[in-house]
Parts: C-alpha cells; sequence; structure tokens
C-alpha cells in the first residue's frame, strides 16, 4: 500500500467500528416480530442481518440473519428459520425491500398457523440498531495489482466496511473494490464480476478476506 | 504516542490505538466527568481507574468524583440493585428521602464540577438525581447502567425513571438490559485492563507461593468463584456444586474468594450464611480479600483448575472476562453478561443449576485436552472482544456523537 500522494482516484482503505444502540423494541412472539419489523428503524433491519459479521464466531452460523436464528432458537420453528435464512439481502435493492421480504415471509407462515409462536421470557428478541464509526487508515491503493497486498493485510472490520457495508453505500449495491475498478471501464470487468459471485454469508471476516485475497491473486498472476 | 497506549498497541495492535487518536482529535478542550459512588471495590470502580487515565493521555481534560453517603443511602441504593434486579422489595420512604437528601447534598458538594462539564457519566443509580438538580447545566449527560435490569422491580424501576429519563442517553451492558427511555440507549459491554496487577502475567512460580500462603494445596485442584459475598452470585449453590463435584473428584478443592464492596450493607450476612454452608470442611477455602489484592486475585485465577461464575443475575460478570483472558473456561450461570462471554461448549459452559455446574466440572476435570482448548479460544474471545481498548473506544464514540450529532454513520479523518 501507498501512502496518499496520487493526483490518480486512489483507493482508500478505511476501517470501522459498529456502535450498537438499543431501539426498546423487542418481540416476545411471532407476530410481534412482525408488527416490529414494520415499523422499526431500517438501521436495525441492517444490523440484524449484517452486523453479525463484526461478531466472533466458533461456529459456522446456521442462518444468516438474526431473526432466522431467534426464530429458531427463540419460537422452535424452524421452516420459518430456514425460510427467513433464504432471504438473500444482496439481491434486493435496498433495506425497505428487505423489510418487506421478511414481513411477506413471516405473513404467510402466519397465515398457515393456528398458533403463533412464543418465546420465554429470557429470550425475546430485542431490536438493536447501530451508528457505523469510519476510521481513515491513511492507506491508499494506486493500482489495481496492490490490492491482492492490501486485501491480504486488512483488518477484518475494513473487510466488513469495504465489502459488507459498501452495499449500503454504492451505485448498484457493490462492493467498494468492484466499484473502484469499474472506474477502470472495461479493464477489470471479469474481476468485479467474479467478486460479484463471492457469497458474503457464511464466512468469517477473516475467512472472507483470505477468499478475496485469493481471487485477487489468482487473477493478477493469470495475467503477468 | 504516550507509554500506556504503546503498552496496550503490543496487544491490541497499533491499528486499534489509531482509532483511539482519531476519535479522541474531535473531543480536544472538552471537559468530561465521570460520577460513582465507591473508589474501591466492585467492577465500577475497578474501570474508572483505567479508563479515566487512558481518557487523559488520549489528550481530554477528565476527572473523576465520588459522592459521599450515610448508611441509610447506601441501603437505599442496595435496595435499588436487588430491586432492579429483579427482587420483589418495597424501600421505605425514610431510605427514599435519604437518597434524595444525599444527592442534593453531594450536588452542592459537586457543582463547580459538573455544571460546566460538557459530558457527564454518572455510573448506576447511587447519583442518578444529581442531574436533576443541575437545571441549567451545560453540558450532556449519560446515565450508564452496569445492572442487569432486564425485569426490574416495576415500583422502584418507575422511581428512578423519574430521574433518568431527562439524560441526553443512557449506556446498558445487554440490549435485554435497557428499558425504554426517551432518549439513545446505548450498548456497551465492559471490559478487562490486561496491564493491570488483576491481569498481567505471572510467574508460575509467584502464582504457586501465593496460592500455598492461603492456604490451598498446590497439588490438588481447585474450583475458584472470586466475587463479592451477595446473594446474587449463589454461593451457597457453588457450594453444593462443589459437593456433588466431590464424590465424583474426591481431591477437588473449593476457593470462595470476595471481598467487602464499601456500598454493599448486605455483604456480612450473605458470608456468614457461606460459612454455615461451609460446616468446617478444610477443602472450601472462603477467603475475604482487601479491595486491592488484584495479585493475588491474578494467581488464584492462574492457578484454578475450573473457574465458576454461577451467578443467578448477573450485569457482566468482570470475573468471567478475567479467568478467561488467563484460559480458563468458565461454568457461569445461564444469565446477563455471562451469556455474551461463554459462548457454549466453546469458552465454557452454560448452566442453570449446581447439578449443571457439577456436571461440567466433571467433564473439564477429566478431558484435560478440552479444558485446555476452551482456555485458548476463551482467551482469543476477550482479546478480540472484552478489553480496555474496545470500551474506550466505544465510550470515545458515544462522545463525538452527542457532541457532533447523533447520525447513523461518523466518518473520520
Amino acid at each position: 500500500m501507498t501512502k496518499k500522494n496520487s493526483k490518480r482516484q486512489p483507493f482508500e482503505v478505511k476501517d470501522c467500528a459498529l456502535a450498537a444502540l438499543a431501539t426498546g423494541k423487542k418481540a416476545q412472539n411471532l407476530k410481534e416480530m412482525r408488527d416490529t419489523i414494520e415499523t422499526v428503524h431500517p438501521g436495525s433491519i441492517y444490523y440484524h442481518f449484517w452486523g453479525g459479521l463484526l461478531k466472533p464466531r466458533f461456529d459456522d452460523p446456521e442462518y444468516n440473519n438474526d431473526f432466522a436464528s431467534w426464530t429458531r432458537h427463540g419460537l422452535h420453528d424452524g421452516i420459518l428459520a430456514e425460510r427467513l435464512g433464504m432471504i438473500d439481502p444482496t439481491t434486493l435493492p435496498d433495506l425497505e425491500d428487505l423489510r418487506r421480504e421478511l414481513i411477506d415471509t413471516i405473513e404467510e407462515h402466519l397465515d398457515s398457523n393456528e398458533h403463533i409462536p412464543w418465546a420465554p421470557p429470557d429470550q425475546q428478541f430485542h431490536f438493536i440498531t447501530s451508528q457505523i464509526v469510519v476510521f481513515d487508515t491513511r492507506k491508499v491503493i494506486i493500482s489495481p495489482p496492490e490490492l491482492v497486498g492490501a486485501v491480504s493485510t486488512m483488518t477484518p472490520s475494513s473487510i466488513f466496511y469495504h465489502f459488507i457495508d459498501a452495499r449500503r453505500r454504492t451505485f448498484g449495491n457493490i462492493d467498494d473494490f468492484s466499484a473502484w475498478l469499474y472506474g477502470f471501464k472495461e479493464k477489470y470487468v471479469d474481476l468485479c464480476n467474479i467478486l460479484g459471485t463471492v457469497d458474503p454469508f457464511f464466512f468469517s471476516l477473516t475467512e472472507l478476506r483470505n477468499r478475496l485475497t485469493l481471487i485477487l491473486e489468482q487473477y493478477f498472476e493469470e495475467r503477468t | 504516542m504516550s507509554s500506556n497506549l504503546e503498552l496496550y498497541s503490543e496487544i491490541v495492535g497499533w491499528e486499534v490505538i489509531d482509532q483511539l487518536h482519531q476519535l479522541s482529535s474531535l473531543l480536544k478542550n472538552i471537559r468530561v466527568v465521570h460520577v460513582n459512588s465507591t473508589r474501591e471495590g466492585g467492577g465500577v470502580a475497578e474501570i474508572l481507574h483505567k479508563l479515566v487515565p487512558l481518557k487523559k493521555e488520549l489528550g481530554l481534560d477528565v476527572s473523576w468524583e465520588v459522592i459521599d453517603g450515610n448508611s441509610d443511602f447506601f441501603k437505599a441504593t442496595k435496595g435499588f440493585h436487588n430491586a432492579l434486579q429483579g427482587h420483589k422489595l418495597e424501600i421505605p420512604d425514610t431510605l427514599l428521602k435519604a437518597y434524595e437528601k444525599t444527592n442534593e447534598q453531594n450536588a452542592e458538594k459537586l457543582r463547580s464540577k459538573l455544571m460546566d462539564a460538557d459530558i457527564v457519566f454518572i455510573h448506576d443509580p447511587q447519583p442518578a438525581p444529581l442531574m436533576n438538580l443541575f437545571p441549567d447545566r451545560k453540558g450532556k449527560w449519560i446515565w450508564r447502567c452496569h445492572i442487569d435490569a432486564s425485569r426490574p422491580n416495576r415500583i422502584v424501576w418507575r422511581y428512578l425513571r423519574d430521574f433518568i429519563k431527562g439524560y441526553d442517553a443512557s449506556i446498558f451492558s445487554l440490549a435485554a438490559f435497557a428499558q425504554p427511555l426517551p432518549h439513545p440507549e446505548y450498548l456497551i459491554p465492559p471490559s478487562i485492563d490486561p496491564l493491570s496487577e488483576k491481569n498481567i502475567e505471572l510467574e508460575d512460580s509467584e502464582v504457586i507461593s501465593t496460592v500455598s500462603g492461603l492456604g490451598i494445596d498446590t497439588d490438588r485442584p481447585f474450583m475458584l468463584q472470586v466475587s463479592r459475598f451477595d446473594s446474587f452470585k449463589d454461593p451457597i449453590g457453588v457450594i453444593k456444586a462443589y459437593r456433588l463435584t466431590k464424590r465424583f473428584a474426591p481431591t477437588i478443592q473449593l476457593v470462595l474468594a470476595g471481598g467487602e464492596a464499601a456500598d454493599d450493607p448486605e455483604s456480612q450476612a450473605v458470608l456468614e450464611g457461606v460459612r454455615t454452608a461451609a460446616n468446617n470442611d478444610k477443602d472450601i477455602h472462603i477467603l475475604l480479600l482487601p479491595a486491592d489484592a488484584h495479585r493475588v486475585i491474578n494467581a488464584l485465577q492462574r492457578a484454578a483448575y475450573i473457574v465458576l461464575q454461577k451467578s443467578i443475575r448477573e450485569g457482566f460478570g468482570l470475573t468471567v472476562t478475567e479467568a478467561m483472558w488467563k484460559g480458563k473456561p468458565v461454568i457461569g450461570g445461564d444469565t446477563g453478561g455471562i451469556r455474551i462471554q461463554v459462548v457454549n461448549h466453546h469458552t465454557g459452559f452454560l448452566v442453570k443449576s449446581p447439578e449443571g455446574v457439577a456436571l461440567r466440572a466433571r467433564y473439564l476435570l477429566f478431558h484435560d485436552e478440552k479444558r485446555l482448548e476452551m482456555g485458548r479460544k476463551a482467551k482469543a474471545f476477550v482479546k478480540d472482544n472484552f478489553l480496555l481498548t474496545r470500551h474506550l473506544r466505544e465510550y470515545l464514540t458515544i462522545m463525538v456523537s452527542l457532541i457532533h450529532g447523533e447520525d447513523e454513520r461518523i466518518e473520520l479523518g
């Protein structure tokens, strides 16, 4: 990585941390969950889909979001958990569409079941939202081949910022690396396509970093 | 970079320290005051002893004030503590009056320090009424709740809520503890200081001499619980668990190590109950340690074969974090902040009964490799999540957020 000194449009490496905030909203049964999802701040939907990636974990996650996980472990409803777990936020344009998808999935389930499942009092779902603090690492990447070394040494939270959080900020909901590479016109479109196939769920951020590094290494090796 | 921060950077990496500098650069020339009710004893005082000097090193103008109170004041606040943790009790009007009067007296004493402060952190219910006594306050006031208030006694919470609702923000350790309040409620788990006397590395020789000096047989394994003598820590349940374990591991010893906190008038009664339950068993070591016995606790935690924190209610449980940092898996009560530290079957075990403790203790006693592996995971987990530097970063974030606007996104640099 190079220190800032170029007039070209460099890739500025950022880092981040999430500050969690309670919303004061909670759900003890599926109907409360549905009603709260309808009104909760979109930042809470974001947190419960993506915030988990910034938490260290020991097992491969069963589900890709907190709603599915609670449905399984709080409500003991395995079928709905699987359905919620299959919602892929990367295919939806924004958080409002994601909210709608969650509500539709839950409503469909409520309509087809006589009883509303409840969680025990100490297993309520607490809706959390977050503020993201973005740090400037003062590192920049000038040319795309530098991505290999840069990505391989990024902190997990940098990976979160550029590969996960980016989808809220970029046109077309893509990661920052792809957004930057598209700036080189057609030259790296194939690399962007490969990066676009990486499913960010079910990897820890360290695993995700390793996977991205491997893709970048292979891509640039083949072209030298 | 100042020297203490350099030392932390050796543990957590320089990127983390750089983040602290970036945040604190936005907080130059602001005055910050922390207020609580005791300088020694308990997790709050311990955290402040570390956080305050580090904030100073980062260039903030920080002070720490302690309110005074008489025995009626502390009886009232102990009642609040128990009630917030769900005890059904009534606090007599005479004690409530003593609580309010004490805060009025302390408000006068602290007026010059709090009136113009830019940010005031009020810790726990003891000094909570102070804010209403400063109607012309200049700065932002934040109420920091260190207690498991997930299912509070409603009458007591309603009483305290009147003092708390006017704050600019509050901080809880877990989402489950947060109560509906008309201001932002941040979630910050507490932390430990890896460089403190309680957590630094010790030579094996010191560990052994310290532990044997306490009358503990270092040739035999011992289970350890370090905590105040408080009924919510369930020391009687720990003794029951030890007796169940001893049937399968006759050489096991139990060490219950605690101290008295200046703001806890009930600890003596609990201690007497524990001594009665121990019934002169020579393998049960009840240690009443002074508040500054940090190095002794460090040695005990390092020497322990199994560490317990069998709380039935727990705000966070810093003793769990301390033991995990020393590479010990913890058998902990399935409650409060223990749940976010003890990842079941990875960094320890979550249990709901003395029988559960005994079951898991037996497993760890006979699976040494698993015990060591869980200990390694536990230490890594603390490094990533519960060290002082993370805690400090979140405090700084809140300050930046309150002073520079509560946007969803704070861009630095």
